[in-house]
This record gives structure tokens, C-alpha cells and sequence, in this order.
């Protein structure tokens, strides 16, 4: 299992969850050019991937990205307004199977790396250009990935509510 | 042999078959980190991940020798509209 950390609303927490590895076997053949990933990385990738709605492999973590690219990553999730509770990170930076396997498993070369309900979406080139053409957020909407707006807007009608009445008197 | 700008564009018109390249070496000179644009019918028909997938297997090689990779790719008629909105 691959440790992994949440989103908060405004900020990042990183909830305790295990990180058991098993690194000895891979450590010996690093030499290789070609490396393929143990039934147990995949299964633990499998897990990680299906651990939220909404999983990120990224390098660092949320609150402290150690890449250009993860953080901007991070920042477009934030601005989405994923909902923490449906937000899994996992640093790739930690753990040196996953680092390789999940390249493998996604076939794709550079972290970070998106997962929407299990489906992989894309790295950063991909989510940015998502995000600014509006795909992204009906894809997290459709994921119901987002953190509900109800109480927000009601909160926000209010405030506007009693400061027009002040205005009025 | 590490890359340049000019050498990946090379390898990037011959291989994705693309009529614009343009590369930019964002490693100050290490040659490790690149940005690119592509324009390539090959594009044609295919979404976001599919275009990336194809540019990522075309240089499998290089980006594994490379510490950032970030792509833009554009069909041809894409790039046009690319170029009159900046234009316009």
C-alpha cells in the first residue's frame, strides 16, 4: 500500500495512512534498462488508483509539490474545488516501485499522472488545457468529485442579504 | 548524447510527421528540460490522451532521457485558428 495524502478545502492535510515496501528485489535489477513491475506493485497501484474518486501520483505532496509540474497540478485540482474527502495524493517521491511501476501501469512517461473513478486522464499538459476549456470541471462534476456549493451560496445570499438591509437603512 | 532544441525538432517533424515544430529548451542549456508544439494531421480524429500517447511512444527514448517533458499539439486547421485568435 502506498501512503497517501488528502486534500483539505483550503489548505492540505495529510491523513496516516501505511506504506509498507518492498523495494530489495527491485533495488538489485535497477541496472536494467527495461523493468517491469511485480504483481504486488500493480496490485498496490490498482488499490491506490481505486482509493478516491479523484487520485493524483505526483511528486512531493499536496501541501509541499517538490515539481513545477505536480504543483501546478495541485493548483488546478484546488481551483476545481475538489473535494478533499473524495482526494487521494500519492508521492511517488517516497516510494521508488511506484515512482516506475505507475509509469508502467498508465504507459505513460512523466509524472504527475490523474485518475478520475479509476480511468487515467492525462498528465499536466493535459489537465491544464482541460481545465481551461471548461473539461475538467464537467468531468469532476460528473465524477461528483466537487465540494457541494449548496451551503457556500447560502452563506454567500445571506452575508449579501444583510448588507443590502444595512444598506437599506 | 543529450538533446538540443534543434535535434529534437528533427526528430519530432520525421517521426510525427508534423508540419510546425517549434521546441524550447526550458533547462537553461542542460538539455533536459523541453517544451514543445506540434502540428501534425497525424492528430486528426484523435482526443487529448490519444495525442499525447502517440507524441509520448514516438519519443519513448527521449523523454525517458529528459527530466520535464510538456507538449502542445494541434492539428493543422487548429493551428490556424490558434494563430488568427492570437492575430485577431
Amino acid at each position: 500500500m502506498f501512503r497517501s495524502s488528502l486534500l483539505t478545502v483550503r489548505g492540505f492535510i495529510r491523513p496516516t495512512t501505511i506504506n509498507k515496501q518492498t523495494t530489495n528485489l527491485i533495488n538489485s535489477n535497477r541496472s536494467l534498462l527495461v523493468r517491469f513491475m511485480s504483481d504486488e506493485t500493480r496490485k498496490a497501484i490498482d488499490e491506490a488508483v481505486g482509493s478516491a474518486p479523484v487520485v493524483l501520483f505526483m511528486k512531493g505532496t499536496p501541501e509541499a509539490p517538490a515539481c513545477g509540474f505536480s504543483r501546478a497540478t495541485i493548483q488546478i485540482l484546488g481551483q476545481q474545488g475538489v473535494d478533499p474527502v473524495k482526494f487521494a495524493a500519492y508521492n511517488v517521491l517516497e516510494d521508488s516501485d511506484l515512482r516506475q511501476g505507475i509509469k508502467e501501469y498508465s504507459e505513460w512517461p512523466t509524472i504527475p499522472q490523474l485518475f478520475v473513478k479509476g480511468e487515467f486522464i492525462g498528465g499536466c499538459d493535459i489537465i491544464m488545457s482541460m481545465s481551461q476549456s471548461g473539461e475538467l470541471a464537467e468531468l469532476l462534476d460528473d465524477a461528483e468529485a466537487l465540494v457541494p456549493e449548496e451551503e457556500d451560496e447560502i452563506e454567500v445570499d445571506e452575508q449579501t442579504e444583510k448588507k443590502s438591509e444595512a444598506e437599506k437603512k | 548524447m543529450s538533446l538540443t532544441s534543434d535535434s529534437l525538432a528533427t526528430i519530432i517533424k520525421q517521426r510525427l510527421n508534423a508540419n510546425e515544430v517549434e521546441v524550447q529548451d526550458m533547462s537553461g542549456g542542460c538539455g533536459q528540460a523541453f517544451a514543445v508544439i506540434i502540428v501534425s494531421d497525424i492528430f486528426k480524429n484523435k482526443n487529448k490522451l490519444m495525442r499525447h500517447r502517440l507524441v509520448n511512444n514516438a519519443l519513448k527514448q527521449e523523454i525517458g532521457s529528459i527530466h520535464a517533458f510538456t507538449q502542445k499539439v494541434f492539428t493543422l486547421e487548429e493551428w490556424d485558428l490558434q494563430k488568427k485568435q492570437f492575430a485577431g
